[in-house]
């Protein structure tokens, strides 16, 4: 089959997009729901969270501290609005999703259990033992086998959004866009002008036999994950590659705050893979090489359990003052679970040990961790508003993809689960609202050739490049100049390096010419998508002449509210260039003042 | 880090080529690379249409699947320094039981329909509103889900199980184990579970499980589907009688 018609189309099946997808086939039975994903939906990345979601569910807690907590842990760069709604809604998430069967840790008395996390002031963080994710996401793909009416397509790969503006034909792309382009400076996505492209589907590849696909959709809701694999050295899944933030913005969408880049503080050596938050939230030690719990310095009172930006920053101060350790994968330091005993750790936090076995070779009841800061989270994406509505029409995103922003300048660990499900289901409820209203407008037969012939011509071109090659060098650009600690001059020349290695793509000679399950093809597309995402974090990082929460700048060390307290927009412009604009933080009730723990 | 040389034997198949063939590669490893390392390194600098799937390189997403030196792992969590053997090339094969599609790709859709079957879904007793909270669950009730929701769908299981090889319609072991997972929580209602029992109990249900446990030897997250097997022969006997005496019962 070549083309499908449904009324909402998902691009992503992990948490956010089966949330969005559940939502949507429980409000109207009758609404055709198509599932797409480039994996199967239980090898999506959320498998991966460990630590928590976060949610008001005891009763010493309140919804009042939780906004605070997480206002306060993104640097004041919150839009206050998202994050009221957002904590209002996340433990109804938590509990419908234990109404379906997710096995949330208990507590003694049958009560799910909530244990601390770094930046939330009280213990909100309920979780399944350090698999929070993985039975998040087998939960949620279990119960999607319930509904007649969400189709799956899995291993289907989309290459490309589609808009009204692009099956028209006539004027090109750019020029209607630059029709498009708002003229006053802050445009609200609600306040959409009639000149904004409507998405009215996608073009997708089915991987298993190399065939190409239209769809046809009322609303699209993007839940592709974040973008780590722009970074050599991050927690990420390798299909964490922007995919949908890159759709978006080719479509001519608003990518939002992409300068801020998580670093989690705790990632093992050489893999960077994950080790959760939960283990310092049970109450682990973060020692340096003199045995000191060296948080004692930065953050006394909050010590192991500060937000994670700060800890990050602490430990590359502790490394650079000779306090770190020295191994083959570079300069780390220790998280020591030790005094937990073999119990707790087994009960609570047996990922912890199961990681640290496999791919570290320590058994942290017996030795410490090595730890390093490794990128994990993007706070930036697709730009969306409370209704998870991006500044397209009939375009959507939920989840690591979109920015509302609850996140701001630093997420709290645990609230981005929440978010998945938060703005999964009110995705979902929004498109069954719009879909009531909307008409479906098919992708057209030319659209579909175009894009066949643009995927024959990559299959046939030849270079001296090769798909790894180019990825790697783009990898380690950005390690390089956009990590933790950034400046002027250093961003200056990732930019440079950044955009001369684009040029490079039209070198690369694919390793694999064949039409079935060609992931050299696929991996060159990502690696398309990782080079709009490159170079959004590194021009919105130099606009940013200030310090906030993950964006750290060398040569301007605070905070300036003055000229900064501002989101930054990037938008594909008439020339397809990048360009930038800024747009106020929504602000309820929580005055900005200086980020005290 | 000290490296050592192996040898790679890779199966390679791609329609529409006839039939597979093994292709070699020759190259150094260190003691902390994983089977999922050097398939890596040979698609990025040897050959890059050389295919298979890898995506959390961790254990926890079941991409990577496929069979090494016979026996089917993740690839991610196998280290090379483990299965390579003094003179002997290392065999990297798809895993077995599922149509190739390409290389080390199989094709597992059979199974996910297998799982749908199985309604892995709890339907509560009593339905709360979300505003009256969660329902209690104590520790002991929670352990029982214990082993059995640790599943991964990673299919190995299926690649181990000699029934599967020649018996399609046979549920499996990793169906098995979800519907277990079910039928074990304590929140389930009678009525589903019944429901579920009647797949169970079917032709394409449990009962061509000839118990050689291979299933549980290669479960890489020890969830025991054997086991589950097992258990839901003897539930699914009774669940039978049951039903055969209140069809007797009810005759008019």
């Amino acid at each position: 089959m070549s083309s499908f018609n449904t009324d909402i189309a998902i691009i992503g099946g992990g948490g956010a997009g089966l949330r969005a997808a559940i939502a949507a086939a429980e409000e109207n039975p009758e609404l055709s729901v198509l599932l797409i994903s480039k994996v199967y939906p239980v090898r999506s990345h959320t498998v991966s969270a460990e630590g928590g979601i976060a949610g008001v569910m005891s009763e010493d807690d309140s919804h009042e501290k939780h906004c605070f907590d997480t206002i306060r842990g993104s640097d004041y760069l919150a839009d206050q609005d998202a994050v009221e709604f957002f904590v209002n809604e996340a433990p109804k998430e938590i509990i419908q999703l234990e109404h379906w069967g997710c096995p949330w840790s208990r507590e003694e008395n049958g009560d799910v259990a909530v244990r601390a996390f770094g930046g939330m002031s009280t213990k909100r963080t309920v979780y399944a033992a350090d698999k929070t994710g993985f039975y998040m996401l087998h939960s949620l793909f279990e119960r999607s086998l319930k509904y007649p009416n969400i189709k799956r397509l899995d291993e289907y790969f989309v290459t490309k959004l589609v808009t009204d503006f692009d099956s028209t034909g006539g004027e090109t792309n750019n020029e209607k866009r630059a029709e498009a382009m708002p003229s006053e400076k802050h445009t609200e996505a609600e306040n959409i002008s009639a000149k904004t492209p409507r998405v009215i589907g996608c073009i997708a590849m089915n991987l298993q036999t190399g065939e190409l696909v239209s769809i046809s959709a009322k609303t699209t809701i993007l839940a592709t994950g974040g973008a780590g694999k722009v970074y050599s050295f991050t927690t990420n899944a390798l299909i964490k590659t922007g995919d949908g933030m890159a759709l978006a913005y080719k479509a001519g969408a608003e990518l939002k705050d992409m300068e801020f880049v998580q670093f989690h503080p705790t990632g093992l050596p050489r893999t960077g893979i994950l080790i959760t938050e939960g283990a310092r939230g049970e109450g682990g030690y973060l020692l340096n090489n003199l045995g000191e719990r060296f948080m004692e310095r930065y953050l006394p009172n909050k010590m192991e359990l500060g937000p994670r930006d700060i800890i990050s920053r602490s430990i590359m101060s502790e490394i650079k003052a000779g306090r770190g350790f020295s191994g083959p994968y570079g300069e780390y330091v220790h998280l020591d679970i030790r005094h937990l005993g073999e119990e707790k750790i087994n009960e609570k936090l047996p990922l912890v040990r199961e990681m640290s076995l496999d791919f570290a070779g320590v058994d942290p009841i017996n030795e410490p961790i090595p730890v390093m800061p490794v990128v994990h989270y993007s706070m930036g994406g697709v730009a969306t508003n409370v209704n998870a509505k991006s500044s397209l029409k009939g375009l959507f995103a939920a989840g690591e993809t979109a920015c509302v922003s609850i996140n701001g300048a630093n997420r709290l660990g645990s609230n981005s689960l929440a978010e998945c499900l938060v703005f999964g289901a009110r995705a979902g409820l929004e498109c069954a609202k719009e879909c009531k209203s909307s008409k479906l407008i098919h992708v057209s037969a030319r659209e579909l050739a175009d894009e066949e012939n643009r995927i024959a011509e990559l299959l046939q071109r030849t270079g001296s490049k090769t798909v790894a090659t180019v990825k790697t060098k783009l990898q380690e650009i950005m390690q390089k100049h956009a990590g933790i600690e950034r400046d002027h001059e250093g961003l200056v020349i990732g930019l440079n390096q950044i955009l001369s290695l684009k040029r490079e793509l039209k070198n690369i000679e694919l390793g694999d010419k064949a039409k079935l399950f060609n992931t050299e093809l696929t991996g060159y597309l990502e690696l398309e998508n990782m080079f709009v995402i490159a170079e959004a974090i590194l021009r919105s990082a130099l606009d940013r002449k200030e310090s906030r929460g993950s964006h750290t700048r060398s040569d301007f060390t605070e905070r300036n509210d003055e000229e900064f307290l501002h989101h930054t927009h990037v938008l594909q412009d008439q020339k397809a260039t990048m360009s930038l604009s800024r747009k106020p933080v929504t602000i309820t009730k929580w005055k900005p003042q200086p980020r005290v723990y | 880090m000290e490296t050592t040389t192996t040898r790679v034997l890779v199966k390679r198949y791609s329609p529409p080529q006839p039939s597979p063939y093994f292709q070699s590669f020759e190259l150094p490893f260190s003691n902390d690379m994983t089977v999922l390392d050097l398939l890596t390194k040979i698609k990025e600098n040897e050959d890059g249409s050389l295919t298979f799937r890898s995506s959390c390189r961790m254990g926890m997403c079941g991409s990577c699947a496929m069979t090494v030196n016979g026996k089917p792992v993740l690839t991610c969590q196998t280290y090379a320094k483990d299965v390579v053997k003094e003179n002997k090339p290392m065999l990297v094969e798809p895993l077995r039981n599922f149509p190739v599609i390409k290389d080390l790709i199989v094709d597992i859709g059979d199974v996910f329909e297998k799982m749908r079957s199985t309604m892995p879904y709890v339907e509560r007793m009593e339905k709360k509103a979300i505003a009256d909270g969660t329902y209690k669950q104590s520790s002991k009730e929670r352990k029982k889900l214990e082993k059995t929701s640790q599943c991964i769908k990673c299919m190995i299981c299926y690649s181990a199980c000699p029934v599967y090889g020649y018996e399609k319609d046979f549920i499996g072991p990793a169906a098995a184990a979800l519907a277990e997972r079910y039928n074990q929580d304590s929140h389930e209602s009678a009525e589903h579970k019944n429901e579920r029992m009647n797949t169970i109990t079917s032709e394409k249900g449990v009962w061509k499980c000839s118990f050689v446990g291979e299933c549980s030897s290669a479960c890489p997250k020890r969830v025991d589907p054997a086991q589950a097997l097992q258990r839901l022969k003897i539930m699914g006997s009774l669940h039978i009688a049951k039903e055969v005496t209140k069809k007797i019962i009810n005759k008019p």
